[in-house]
């Protein structure tokens, strides 16, 4: 899909002006919302889940615009795989440290010694910061697998 | 009715849905699917279920369709002509008249006295500020209140592209040991 077949008569995405420098215009601006999404989600709407999907579609529209292997050198897909697996650690991780600090699992009152509410903070941050890494590289990899199989 | 901007947007969103099961062009039928998607997200909204909505716009919108036309570009660009089956039809018909039978039971939208508003929302609501002291409560609830199941749903995530990873690229080399053994 990055790459049109040119018997079409359609231009590649990346050659059409209008479309490359609005989407580089965008594209930063898209990938710091995620993280303002990502950060602001105890004050306002948003979370992980919701950051991480935005995230990712920042990736794909460059994908889209600039194609697939342009994105692939800025997004190594092994990079990626790794972190789908890192999101979930990191989530069940902030649960496991719970328990060895002598609470519950996911018990974040735990992770600060002088203020519970800290220690929720804390943990809130750390297990939104799993779930938005693996759903961004979750959405990232499906589409770098959805994208790359039409390809001969 | 009470809530015209409501009654306008659910007629939308039925006008949307017909129009995406007649249409024959598959590229039209996926941007109206991302259009769905936003009406959906323009509904939740109003009923101040500003994550959902958050949520909707983002996948169902964004990702969904991207991911619909990427598969577009992999078949035709249109649906081919068959005959209406009796079967499939009804099966559905009748799915969709249970649904729609099984909302006979449920509360008024805005009613006081549904089940969500009992007294366990209020926990919610109290506790959030004064455990946690942030504003945003669907964040403490699935963060904290049932941070098992929101660990549950990752793990979901992780196991479904672990699946499409699978299907997907462990397919393209078997495709390739197959013209090997062609070539050789």
């Amino acid at each position: 899909m990055s790459t049109p077949p040119p018997e079409r008569g359609r231009m590649r995405m990346r050659e059409k002006s209008i479309l490359r420098v609005v989407s580089q215009l965008f594209i930063p601006f898209i990938l710091l919302f995620a993280l303002y999404v990502q950060f602001h989600g105890d004050f306002g709407p948003g979370g992980g889940f919701q950051a991480g999907v935005i995230f990712a579609a920042g990736i794909v529209l460059y994908s889209l615009i600039f194609g697939l292997d342009t994105a692939v050198e800025a997004v190594s897909p092994r990079v990626i795989e790794y972190l789908v697996a890192f999101g979930v650690l990191l989530y069940a991780g902030t649960g496991i440290a719970n328990l060895a600090l002598g609470g519950n699992f996911l018990d974040y009152k735990t992770l600060s010694h002088h203020d519970p509410t800290h220690g929720l903070h804390y943990g809130l941050l750390a297990i939104e910061a799993g779930v938005g890494i693996t759903v961004t590289a979750a959405m990232t990899m499906i589409f770098f697998c959805f994208a790359g199989r039409g390809r001969s | 009715m009470a809530f015209p901007v409501e009654v306008v947007l659910f007629c939308l969103l039925l006008i949307t849905a017909v129009v995406i099961a007649r249409l024959r062009d598959l590229f039209a039928a996926a941007m109206l699917t991302g259009m769905f998607s936003l009406l959906s997200a323009a509904l939740f909204t109003l009923m101040d279920a500003v994550d959902v909505a958050f949520t909707e716009a983002a996948v169902g919108a964004g990702i969904s369709t991207v991911l619909i036309l990427g598969a577009l570009s992999m078949t035709a660009q249109t649906e081919r002509q068959q005959r209406v089956r009796l079967l499939p039809f009804l099966v559905v018909f009748g799915t969709g008249a249970a649904l729609v039978f099984g909302t006979a039971d449920m509360p008024f939208y805005g009613d006081p006295a549904a089940p969500i508003h009992n007294d366990v929302y209020r926990e919610f609501i109290r506790g959030t500020a004064e455990t946690f002291h942030i504003p945003n409560v669907v964040t403490a609830v699935l963060g904290s209140y049932r941070g098992y199941d929101t660990l549950g749903e990752t793990t979901v995530i992780f196991t479904a592209t672990v699946g499409v990873m699978l299907l997907l690229t462990g397919r393209r080399r078997r495709r390739t040991a197959g013209s090997d053994e062609e070539t050789s």
